[in-house]
């Protein structure tokens, strides 16, 4: 039996890794600016941040494809500050999958924050924490199960995304080239096998994170009781 | 030495708060009302968790907050302890290192009460190692005053602390804070709505009625002043601060000192020399004019009548002083009317019952 390039996995791993990470930045203070602020415009925020749900990806990747190249705003102003253009770049990938991926770690944080509640935090406060120890000391342990579900869900879903990935990071073999998009690529050219075997792989895989997901989240709930 | 001394403003939609707060140095302050009247707004003011609220906050010579100079310390660098009505105890740390963040963050210079001291005096040193989970409603709100405590706080404030309690629990939690302001050297705020609770509890107490302080005092003078109606209704009733001076074992019972005379009280629990505060239900209280002679009532004390109300279309509030100790009577109208009470006349009063609070 003959196995295919092993590129694609770590290529995806890397992906999905560095986006958990970015998501995480860039996802703990949005979601938790949302689930606090009475600020009205909020829900054209929640909107945006959600859009990625129901947007077909190649819309999210055309956008970023423009945005990104080197006629783009953004690939723009990275070639004005001597950088490279990010579009066909691991850069742009994650890019992509950050906001492809946001509302999957957005909006478990901000239920999990939203859960939270004022409570906690004013007691924190009459204890003599300030804000953002209050913020680190009890806001992040009350809400790790949205942590944990953000990461994984994030992670999850990055390592299943095609549609963006291939606008805008155009399947190039061992820079570019993620699972997703090689599995299409092996069954383009009729090689089953190879097909199969990450099909599967990726199976696998998802199944086993959500059930991982789904069975610590129940036990962080019992152990935070009533 | 001052302690609090407040101006606070506060406006929401459908509600004012104007509240004006002084309190002694020491000693327990009770915020009585009805529920919406203002009484947890305004803890909240004094510990800054209203931003809305305007005016001035002092407490000892420290200025918390200053519309005028626009002074403003945030909550976490006021030194107050608040002890919710919930407990608010952290569900993810055990007892012991809810204990600890606050002792942690407490602030070393000002003096305060060792943390080995407070888990004895409020019986939690077998708790430590629990999860707040796993904690009874009384054992919580133990925890929780022992947690505020440690914040070395300048002033305590109480938020309902047994309202969420059943009776056991009151029963429980209730020794334990009386015995507070015995060794606590700081102002408490204590919020409620339970007449006994507050009897047992205060030394002072600020009447709150539709977001304003309708009315201040020492305890004892505004339970029996005739103008509130704290003094109305069923459970109205004066209170006497005593000292133990005789336990009888043969009769099982025990004689308090009052500036009014002995006291007789049944049971047998409490040692010479204790203080202890006693509450003499209105209607309890009835009125001679003559010197009883053979009754089976054993606490009788001269008196005086200082002031006459009505209370309901058949009843009449009697305030007496006897020799400094003030008696709420409730008598009928028709009884007034036929003994022809009125203020200055020497009446005596015969106690039925006497009830332990604290």
């Amino acid at each position: 039996m003959h196995w295919p390039e092993l590129a694609p996995l770590w290529i995806t791993l890397r992906l999905a890794a560095t986006t958990t990470v970015v998501l995480l930045c860039v996802g703990t203070p949005l979601a938790w600016w949302l689930a606090r602020t009475r600020f009205r415009g909020r829900v054209l925020i929640e909107a945006l941040v959600a859009l990625p749900l129901v947007l077909p990806p190649t819309v999210l990747g055309f956008y970023l494809l423009i945005a990104l190249g080197p006629h783009g705003p953004l690939g723009a102003l990275m070639q004005a500050l001597g950088g490279p253009t990010l579009a066909f770049t691991f850069t742009g990938l994650v890019i992509g999958s950050t906001l492809y991926s946001l509302p999957f770690a957005v909006q478990p944080l901000q239920r999990a924050f939203e859960a939270v509640g004022q409570r906690p935090l004013e007691a924190a406060a009459t204890l003599g924490a300030g804000p953002l120890d209050r913020f680190l000391t009890v806001a992040v342990p009350q809400a790790r199960s949205g942590f944990l579900s953000a990461m994984t869900l994030g992670f999850a879903h990055t390592v299943g995304e095609f549609g963006v990935v291939l606008m805008i990071g155009g399947n190039i073999p061992g820079r570019t080239q993620v699972l997703s998009v090689a599995i299409y690529d092996h069954v383009e050219a009729l090689n089953y096998t190879a097909a199969h075997i990450w099909s599967a792989a990726l199976l696998v895989f998802s199944f086993l994170v959500l059930a991982a997901v789904y069975r610590i989240d129940r036990r962080l709930k019992g152990a935070l009781g009533p | 030495m001052s302690g609090v001394q407040a101006t606070m403003r506060l406006d929401r939609p459908g509600f004012r708060l104007q509240g004006d707060l002084e309190t002694p140095p020491t000693g327990v302050t009770a915020l009585f009302g009805r529920s919406g009247s203002g009484k947890t707004s305004l803890l909240r003011c004094l510990a800054g968790l209203e931003p809305a609220m305007t005016g001035r906050v002092t407490v000892g010579d420290v200025c918390w907050q200053d519309s005028a100079t626009g002074c403003f310390l945030p909550t976490h660098k006021r030194a107050l302890g608040y002890v919710f009505q919930d407990a608010a105890l952290f569900p993810h740390l055990s007892v012991a290192d809810n204990l600890a963040y606050a002792r942690r963050r407490a602030g070393s210079e000002r003096p305060g009460p060792r943390a080995d001291e407070v888990t004895e005096r409020l019986g939690i040193a077998h708790l430590l190692e629990r999860s707040p989970a796993h904690l009874s409603g009384g054992e919580r709100q133990r925890v929780a005053v022992a947690r505020a405590l440690l914040t070395r706080p300048r002033l305590l404030l109480m938020d309902e602390p047994l309202a969420s309690l059943d009776q056991a629990g009151k029963a429980e939690i209730l020794p334990y804070l009386e015995q507070l302001h015995t060794w606590l050297a700081v102002p408490v705020i204590y919020v409620s709505h339970a007449l006994e609770e507050v009897a047992r509890l205060a030394d002072r107490l600020v009447l709150m009625e539709d977001g304003r302080c309708h009315a201040h005092g020492p305890l004892v003078e505004m339970l029996a002043r005739l103008d509130l109606p704290l003094s109305h209704g069923e459970a109205a009733g004066a209170v006497v601060d005593t000292v133990v001076s005789e336990v009888d074992e043969a009769y099982a019972v025990t004689y308090l000192d009052s500036p009014a005379g002995r006291i007789t009280l049944p049971g047998h629990t409490l040692a010479p020399g204790q203080r202890t505060r006693v509450r003499i239900a209105a209607r309890d209280v009835s009125l001679m004019l003559a010197p009883p002679g053979a009754t089976s009532v054993l606490n009788r004390f001269p008196a005086r009548i200082v002031e006459l109300a009505e209370d309901g279309p058949a009843q009449a509030l009697v305030k007496l002083d006897a020799h400094g100790v003030v008696l709420l009577a409730r008598i009928t109208r028709k009884s007034r009317d036929q003994l022809g009470l009125h203020p200055d006349m020497a009446v005596h009063a015969l106690v039925k019952s006497v009830a332990l609070v604290g």
